[in-house]
């Protein structure tokens, strides 16, 4: 259980961005809950007004491939981790407030 | 698993039991932990929470082949490996076994932004992926306070906590949740709100600067239990509870009696010496000889090829061997030969408990037939005298168990203690030697009597003990009008006896010879009393004759004088008749 590496299953990739400021966004759920869809939406809906085009969004679904729980250290469900940029950061429930979720992906400005 | 368990068979009995593998705790717990469903433990920091719940797991995977899922918050996996590799647990052994996985969950909650909704399944995925891929039965948290620090949610995570919960027990595993004592709860976040079917309580508290670590069940749902506090030790081999106060009175009883090592001593235990297994005290002022009285019995114990255990609180072992040369013990050999061990330990070093515990643990790997004490005055000055008794008791109960041969002595103050003694101990002795300096005539001498000896004839008597280069010795003190006396007032008393009965000896025979002179003057007098009597007799006789010769002579002269004067013819024989009867009334 202790195998690592990151090969992403249950993908629902958005990708559009190119390599240089590049946002690697991990959304671990466990299953199709009703939280987790609402956490994609929103996950999705704030990617598409504030980073446009740079962001890849990896959903991870942890009743398919629990190991990975381990790695980045999830504990509460959905969470969201920016794995890129550096520092790795958490975001954990929803994600239904919009400000807050930029305030944790660190996304400042407005575009 | 459990919860229908729970369910369908609500009787005490038939709750089924875990055993934790942990020394002690399997007793107090009547069979471990209830299975399947989680066991809080808490306590303060540093009380071996951490340490219980490794164990636990350990022992599971090592003796019952029962893999375990550790879930650290608070130590990353390789700390704790490190950390129990001092205590003689190999974590990574253990792992690499598939016996164990540790499993190190990290909140830092300056990374955690909360938003929104969320719940706990990611934890409960990863616990639930550990103890799928190892089979596990036992799983460990420690500590699941830790949340309560990373997340700020505190609705969600009770919630999530008690699905949590539930999810172990449908798992059927048995798993320990270690909590941090509150203020007023037995965990600052109320765990024991989930955790409703086993509480235990550790404690580690510090009295005279002396810490003992303190064991409790608080609760036990479904099942008896010892609700007292037991000391626990945490040494080289983990942890170890002593459930020493649960022992009953039920101990057998053996009526093999064993020497006391001093054969006067023997036959005033009815000539056979103590019970094996039998509690035997020994109190006395400083230097009545209390430690040579244990030195004669361990002696004798190693002689028959019995191993002995000696206690020793106030000596080192050297010393003891060095002082016991004086009076012809040998202890050094039996020691070289394996027979004996000394244990010496200032009191103060650790708590009473702790004494205790660490007495089992040596009594345990040594397996002795005789253990000494010496002495267990000592131990309060680690404790109150109350405790000292409790625990006095508990370790005499369990000799009692194990047919150990305690020997304990007792240093009393010079005034008057004897009845201290009497309030703390005595109860639980059943031969009480009593050894007193008795002081007099400028000089002090020991005295040693039998204060009580259950089940068995002996000698109330007082010796008089003395110690010399060929050992002790018990000899008869002087006992008369003029008090006890020993040593050399004793000497002279039996001098002054000695010329007393001489003369006594003198007088009588002088009076015997005083009996055989007055015989022989009674005797010459008899003699001459009855030589007068003769003379007496003679004379009386004469007389007697005379007046017969008389009487006849009358009778011819009446007849004589009848016929001269004619009368007519009376028969003689009325006459005379009539005349000696006269005679014979005059």
């Amino acid at each position: 259980m202790t195998r690592v590496e990151s090969h992403a299953t249950a993908k629902t990739p958005k990708a559009g961005g190119e390599n240089e400021n590049k946002w690697m966004l991990r959304l671990y759920v466990a299953g199709q809950t009703p939280k987790a869809l609402t956490a994609f939406a929103n996950l999705k809906r704030i990617c598409e007004e504030h980073l446009q085009g740079k962001y890849q969004i990896e959903v991870i679904d942890l009743l398919v491939n629990p190991t990975l729980a381990k790695d980045d250290q999830i504990l509460a469900l959905p969470t969201l981790v920016r794995k890129l940029p550096e520092p790795v950061k958490k975001i954990i429930g929803d994600l239904s407030n919009t400000e807050r979720v930029l305030v944790g992906l660190d996304i400042r400005p407005i575009i | 698993m459990a919860k229908p368990d729970k369910k369908s068979k609500p009787a005490v009995d038939e709750l089924l039991k875990i055993q934790t593998g942990i020394k002690g705790l399997d007793e107090i717990t009547g069979g471990g932990l209830p299975q399947g469903r989680p066991t809080l433990v808490c306590g303060g920091t540093g009380c071996g929470k951490t340490l219980l719940a490794m164990e636990f797991l350990v022992r599971g995977a090592v003796q019952f082949d029962e893999p375990g899922v550790f879930i650290s918050f608070e130590e990353k996996s390789d700390e704790l490996t490190k950390n129990f590799i001092s205590l003689g647990f190999d974590l990574n052994e253990l792992v690499s076994q598939n016996k164990l996985s540790i499993d190190y969950v990290h909140l830092e909650p300056r990374e955690i932004e909360e938003t929104g909704e969320y719940d706990l399944e990611g934890l409960i995925i990863r616990i639930g992926h550990a103890i799928d891929t190892l089979g596990a039965k036992r799983v460990a948290l420690d500590t699941i306070e830790a949340l309560f620090s990373g997340l700020s949610n505190e609705a969600i995570l009770r919630s999530e906590l008690r699905r949590l919960f539930r999810f172990l027990k449908d798992k059927g595993v048995t798993a320990i949740v270690t909590g941090e004592q509150g203020e007023r709860t037995f965990t600052r976040f109320g765990l024991e709100e989930y955790v409703a079917d086993c509480v235990i309580f550790l404690n580690h508290a510090v009295s005279q600067q002396i810490a003992t670590r303190r064991l409790r069940i608080v609760k036990y749902r479904g099942s008896a239990h010892g609700t007292n506090e037991y000391p626990f030790l945490i040494d080289s081999q983990g942890f170890s509870v002593m459930p020493i106060s649960s022992i009953g009175l039920d101990h057998p009883a053996s009526t093999e009696r064993i020497p006391t090592g001093i054969p006067r001593l023997d036959t005033m235990l009815g000539g056979k010496g103590y019970y094996r297994g039998s509690s035997i005290l020994v109190t006395g002022t400083a230097g009545t000889g209390k430690s040579s009285m244990a030195a004669h019995f361990v002696d004798a114990a190693c002689r028959r090829g019995e191993r002995s255990l000696y206690f020793a609180f106030e000596e080192s072992q050297n010393q003891i061997i060095r002082n016991m040369h004086s009076i012809g013990i040998d202890l050094g050999r039996w020691v070289d030969q394996g027979l004996l061990q000394f244990q010496n330990a200032r009191p103060s070093l650790y708590g009473l408990e702790m004494h205790l515990v660490v007495m089992h643990k040596a009594i345990d790997q040594f397996k002795p037939a005789i253990v000494v004490v010496d002495p267990i005055s000592n131990l309060v000055a680690a404790a109150s005298e109350a405790e000292v008794k409790s625990m006095l008791s508990r370790m005499i109960d369990y000799l009692k168990m194990k047919q150990i041969t305690a020997f304990c002595t007792d240093l009393t103050s010079t005034n008057g203690s004897l009845e201290r003694t009497e309030v703390g101990i005595s109860s639980l002795m059943d031969t009480w030697l009593l050894l007193q300096a008795m002081e007099g005539s400028g000089e002090r001498n020991r005295g040693l009597y039998i204060l009580k000896s259950r089940g068995m004839a002996h000698s109330n008597q007082i010796r008089e003990f003395i110690l010399s280069d060929k050992g002790a010795q018990l000899r008869d003190v002087y006992v008369g009008p003029g008090g006890v006396l020993t040593g050399s007032a004793r000497l002279a008393q039996e001098a002054s006896d000695k010329f007393e009965s001489l003369n006594c000896k003198q007088e009588i025979e002088r009076k015997q010879r005083e009996i055989e002179r007055k015989k022989t003057a009674i005797e010459a007098q008899i003699s001459a009393l009855r030589t007068q009597f003769e003379d007496e007799k003679d004379q009386l006789e004469r007389l007697i004759s005379k007046e017969k010769q008389r009487d006849e002579t009358l009778v011819l002269d009446n007849q004589a004088m009848s016929k001269v004067r004619q009368a007519d013819e009376l028969p003689a024989k009325q006459t005379r008749i009539e005349k000696t009867g006269k005679g014979g009334r005059k």
